[in-house]
């Protein structure tokens, strides 16, 4: 008789269900998954060494592209991080801002991950109803910083610049008669903040709309109830954070656990699951962004109450601003100090973690006081969940592969660094 | 034998079915054309978007561009395929779904002054039976294309898509034993005929489960979502074809569009009484019979395509369990149920 072998089949790294550049070698068993061995490091970029040879303001925007998914919450780390050992005081209403926009990003990052996981699964349409309420906080996301992806907006010692009093519109052109214009503008006329408000009065019901099409549906239920169990104990010993371990039932977040910028003065829920199966890890998803929206409100409510300063006044961290160049010899050193050496900070090593929307977003900073750092480490929420895969995906079907994939909501920006 | 009577006997024969060969499969490969072109539109709509627009009037030549690129392109042989079953596979999934078509009526016999014309290629007595042969023709196309094309992902879907069909072939086999029992013929056209009167004589009243069974059976024996383990694109990428390119790639595309119309066709003619219209009184006889087969053909293309946008995926061995644990006792049960009734005055009910 011939001998019988396993199959072993490439899943990725040019494969559409392999979330980036991931590639998975999967032994298979007839269907069901012998064993799976991801192979990271495609997407490696040395983000931790090029950070060793540029000053800390230079380092920042390297933080948009580890989970460009969602981008704030990486530099939040970072910024928490230099400030943390710079001894930083950082004004009230930036703290706001940040709040906001790391709430904005976990909606950003929840809708990619809920359309990806879908379309995973087979239902295609959900990525493009998704899609289109991405746009609206892109949108934000550009009227704060100029960007929409790689937003470069968090500074130590505050945000770039202060929300704009004015949302960009859409100009009349071949495509959009008057009548369609109106409609699109009609949340454009007042401030970001206002279009912002508007999203949160728009957005729960669309939550609604991505239930109806999901929560119920009995193939989408048959395909994650059950799959990819991990119980809360095995979750915490795998380092587990973020949604994949409240799916599992542990109450750990660190907005609530270890409260950083403004959290603490927040009032919302934390979901957490009770199976630790992809089916409760799409609940605790969709509920995190109810809470989410809970959060934007209450600051945007307090942002329009109480204008304010959003940079630090301290000069040597934050350039002085530009009239005041033009007067001041002291504000012109600091800005040409700044922008050429950049700021120094004291020997000292420090790790300061933020609740990503992946999980537990940290960035260990040792300085040895030169003006770069000279260690730094970042832990990727994504990447302990990635480490977990043979064991989330073993005994199970080639087709729960994906779901898998799916609810860890990998990216590999972070993974690889 | 002279010349005359040689093209009385088979030459005129002949061409007479060619031209009805080509009179059908023609208008046919022109409805799958604008299937896909209304599948992307239909589906475009449901997310948001327009679909294609950009080739002819609001696109409207896009198939027509689609078939002249996949026309050009260059058929891929992979070095390690074994060439000839790659050829010929998908020559023998798209022949079974042309062949099918041959014994489906469009219409009630007419009396014209050359005598009783049937629009129907082959008037066969027995074309349920022949259909179910026929159609079972089509998942040799589907193995040996897995097989022969020597990818791991192609043979995996080809293997799910081997048994889902046949397991499908099973509960549809079964549903369409009920049609049987309840027309007493294996005649497409005497079931239709069996079925005229209003909307409550067609049978999707009193053979509902069976109904039900044998459209999703149907959807399942395309594969189509939610059924398209063998072809899932988000695991196995493209299944069965994922090596097949150019005018061979076609060809599959051809054949699965063209099953899509059969089983919707099929679905109208056993359960939605066909050509009849929905009430036999006035403003509705007006209409002609094939107009409204077309109309009821078109109601169950919209099912599949509303599917597609709507559910996700099945995983393969759920997709067994509903056919094997649900959709064929279901039949069984039925099929009970009619002969049962057949036996007692409720089999008025069916005639």
């Amino acid at each position: 008789m011939a001998e019988i072998r396993n199959y072993t089949l490439n899943f990725g790294p040019q494969h559409p269900a392999a979330h980036g550049v991931l590639r998975l070698v999967l032994e298979l068993d007839g269907e069901v998954v012998a064993r799976a061995d991801p192979h990271v490091g495609l997407l490696h970029r040395g983000t931790e060494k090029l950070a060793e040879h540029k000053t800390y303001m230079q380092a920042l925007p390297y933080f948009d592209r580890l989970d460009y998914v969602s981008i704030l919450p990486n530099e939040h780390a970072f910024c928490l991080a230099v400030e943390a050992l710079r001894e930083i005081e950082v004004p009230e209403r930036a703290q706001y801002i940040r709040v906001m926009f790391d709430e904005i990003s976990r909606i950003l990052n929840h809708l990619l991950w809920l359309g990806a996981h879908a379309m995973d699964v087979g239902a295609m349409t959900m990525f493009l109803y998704t899609f289109r309420d991405r746009e609206l906080l892109m949108d934000a996301y550009e009227a704060a910083s100029g960007a929409r992806l790689h937003a470069n907006y968090y500074r130590p010692g505050g945000v770039n610049r202060d929300l704009p009093d004015t949302m960009p519109k859409y100009q009349p052109s071949k495509w959009h008669s008057e009548a369609d214009l109106e409609e699109m503008n009609a949340w454009r006329q007042g401030s970001l903040v206002d279009f912002i408000e508007a999203f949160t009065d728009y957005f729960p019901d669309r939550v609604d709309e991505y239930e109806t099409l999901l929560t119920d549906n009995r193939i989408w239920k048959q395909r994650t109830v059950g799959i990819g169990e991990i119980p809360a104990e095995r979750a915490l010993q795998l380092g587990f954070t973020g949604p994949m371990l409240r799916g599992s039932g542990v109450e750990w977040d660190l907005r609530r656990k270890q409260p950083y910028a403004v959290y603490d003065r927040m009032d919302f829920q934390v979901p957490v699951g009770t199976n630790g199966d992809s089916y409760d890890r799409y609940l605790v998803r969709i509920e995190e962004m109810r809470q989410s929206v809970r959060i934007i409100r209450q600051c945007v409510d307090w942002l329009r109450a109480n204008p304010g300063p959003v940079r630090t006044s301290d000069y040597k961290v934050m350039p002085p601003p530009r009239a005041e160049m033009k007067q001041s010899m002291e504000a012109l050193i600091h800005h040409f100090k700044l922008f050429s050496e950049g700021f120094h900070v004291p020997p000292g090593e420090t790790y300061r973690t933020v609740e990503h929307p992946k999980g537990e977003f940290g960035v260990y900073l040792i300085s040895d006081g030169a003006n770069k750092p000279y260690r730094m480490k970042i832990r990727a929420a994504g990447f302990p969940h990635m480490a977990a895969m043979d064991e989330m995906t073993r005994g199970h079907m080639l087709a729960d592969v994906v779901t898998v994939m799916g609810t860890m909501d990998v990216v590999f920006g972070e993974i690889d660094r | 034998m002279d010349l005359p009577v040689w093209i009385a006997d088979y030459a005129l024969p002949v061409a007479w079915i060619t031209v009805q060969i080509v009179a059908l499969v023609a208008p046919l490969m022109l409805a799958v054309a604008y299937l896909t072109v209304v599948e992307r539109k239909l589906i475009g709509y449901m997310q948001l978007r327009v679909g294609p627009n950009r080739v002819g009037p609001r696109g409207w030549l896009q198939p027509i561009a689609d078939g002249l690129k996949l026309l050009l392109k260059e058929s891929i042989f992979p070095t390690q395929a074994n060439k000839g079953v790659y050829i010929v596979a998908p020559l023998l999934s798209i022949g079974p779904a042309l062949l099918a078509w041959a014994v489906i009526p469009f219409g009630p016999t007419y009396q014209t002054p050359f005598g009783e014309v049937t629009p129907v290629i082959a008037e066969v007595d027995v074309s349920l039976l022949f259909l179910l042969a026929v159609t079972s023709f089509g998942i040799y196309g589907v193995i040996m294309a897995g097989w022969a094309a020597n990818s791991k992902y192609a043979i995996i879907g080809s293997m799910r898509a081997g048994a889902q069909m046949i397991s499908y072939e099973i509960a549809m086999g079964f549903a369409l034993i009920g049609v049987i029992m309840a027309a007493n013929t294996l005649n497409i056209g005497e079931i239709v005929v069996a079925q005229s009167g209003g909307f409550w004589h067609w049978y999707f009243l009193p053979l509902l489960p069976l109904f039900v069974v044998f459209f999703i059976s149907g959807v399942a024996e395309t594969n189509r979502l939610p059924f398209d383990v063998s072809e899932g694109e988000s695991e196995i990428v493209a299944g069965f074809h994922v090596e097949y390119a150019g005018m061979t790639f076609a060809l599959f595309f051809l054949a699965e569009y063209a099953n899509m119309i059969l089983v919707s066709i099929l679905t109208a003619l056993l359960f939605l009484g066909g050509w009849h219209p929905p009430l036999p009184v006035a403003p509705f006889t007006w209409i002609p019979g094939p107009v409204w087969l077309l109309l009821k053909t078109a109601l169950f293309l919209f099912f599949f395509l509303w599917f597609r946008a709507t559910f996700p995926r099945f995983r393969y061995d759920q997709i067994m369990r509903l056919g094997w644990k649900v959709f064929i006792p279901v039949t069984l049960v039925w099929i009970t149920v009619i002969g049962v009734a057949n036996l007692t005055p409720l089999r008025a009910v069916f005639h």
